[in-house]
Order: structure tokens, then C-alpha cells, then sequence
């Protein structure tokens, strides 16, 4: 197994009720997993299927695989400015 | 160049003076400010927040992009978080250079691209109490 941080941020914070999970993953496992994963918790039906998604503070793909340590960010839609 | 999040009010003569000196024939500003309407309701401020780790290192890869496109050097941006009232600036980006059109061209492009791939986010707050997210922002190109 390998832990990611996954952060939540504004709309998708409130959301599921929390800012930073640690997730526990099967090795091999891509950012599609954590998505996956995060849709099924409690609140997760409120995010988008297919939400940014940031790996080590740079835009990522649902593609993107994960070897234990990353700082996966759920990224709503961004509004500075 | 320099950008920064910051937590108190930005001070915009400053920063024209640190941008600007004897060899800029232009100094260009632009102010963002919270508005007391959007989308037809009474705003009365808003929360600012920011995943401030990615936030900095995208607006530091948009200065050097407006340095490499437009020759532009002479540059900062200051995005502020937490809670603003209405007129307050949210952010505020100045462009120094012996021209105009660079220092046009480069603020232009630095607020633009801000707008679409900083990870910054707003609460609005409204004049009945309630709050939204504001869900204005579009997906940066190539992504996903």
C-alpha cells in the first residue's frame, strides 16, 4: 500500500466536509482512483466526475500515476482575480 | 518581477515604485475590485482563499511568460486573501517598460492568465446573508 495527502479546497472542501484526507492506495493506482474514490465518500456526489486535478502543485490527468507521498489537490473552478 | 499572496491591503504606490525607474517611459496598473452587484444580486463582500503553494508557483510561471513573450521584467502581482468589502482591491498587477505596449501587453496577459489558472477561489458574500462559491473560472487548456 502507498498514502497520498489529497487536498479539498472551497465548494469541494465544504463538500465532503473536510480540507486534507490521507488515502491508503493499491499500488499502481492513477488520480482516476482517488476521484473514484472521493465520489463514493459521504458529500462526493456533489463534486463534478471528472474534477481538476493538481499532483504535486502542478495540473494533472485522471491519468496520472502515483507512487506514495504526492500532494493530490482537488481544484474547483477557479475564480481569482 | 515579483508576485506575492498577501494577507492585508495592498498598497498600489508602492508597488509602481518598485517596478518603476528613470528608463520607463510607461507604467501600466490594473486593479481588481470587489463589486457590490454580480449576476443581479447585492454584494456585500467577499472571502478570498487560495491553495497558496500552487497558487504561487503558477503566478511566478505567469511573470516569466510575460517576460519571455513580451520583454516585460518590470513586474509584480499581489493577489490579497481572506475577507474584502465592496471597493476594496483584490489584486493588483503593474508592468514597467521604456514603451507602452510591452507594459500593456504584459499586464493585460498577466491578469488574464491569473483569472484562469491560479487556484484561487471566492466566497461571496451577499446583502440577505447568504454566500456563494463563485464558479466563474474555465479549465486551463490541456488539462485532463
Amino acid at each position: 500500500m502507498m498514502t497520498v495527502t489529497v487536498l479539498l479546497f472551497a465548494s469541494y472542501a465544504d463538500a465532503l466536509g473536510k480540507s486534507a484526507i490521507e488515502l491508503d492506495l493499491a499500488p499502481g493506482s492513477t488520480v482516476r482512483d482517488i476521484l473514484g474514490t472521493l465520489l463514493s465518500m459521504p458529500g462526493g456526489d456533489r463534486l463534478p466526475t471528472r474534477p481538476l486535478v493538481a499532483v504535486n502543485q502542478e495540473y494533472a490527468s485522471a491519468n496520472t500515476a502515483l507512487h506514495g507521498g504526492e500532494e493530490v489537490a482537488v481544484i474547483p473552478p477557479v475564480a481569482g482575480g | 518581477m515579483r508576485v506575492a499572496l498577501v494577507d492585508s491591503p495592498i498598497d498600489v504606490s508602492a508597488l509602481i515604485s518598485e517596478v518603476t525607474d528613470d528608463s520607463c517611459g510607461a507604467a501600466t496598473v490594473f486593479l481588481g475590485c470587489v463589486r457590490d452587484v454580480n449576476e443581479g444580486r447585492a454584494v456585500t463582500g467577499i472571502e478570498y482563499s487560495a491553495y497558496r503553494s500552487m497558487a504561487e508557483r503558477e503566478m511566478t510561471a505567469i511573470a516569466r511568460e510575460a517576460a519571455e513573450r513580451f520583454g516585460v521584467t518590470r513586474l509584480v502581482v499581489e493577489h490579497r486573501l481572506g475577507t474584502l468589502g465592496l471597493g476594496d482591491v483584490s489584486v493588483a498587477i503593474v508592468a514597467a517598460h521604456p514603451h507602452r505596449a510591452p507594459a500593456l501587453d504584459a499586464m493585460r496577459f498577466a491578469i488574464e492568465q491569473l483569472k484562469q489558472r491560479v487556484p484561487i477561489w471566492k466566497l461571496e458574500l451577499y446583502i440577505d446573508g447568504t454566500r456563494e462559491w463563485v464558479g466563474a473560472g474555465s479549465i486551463p487548456a490541456g488539462v485532463r
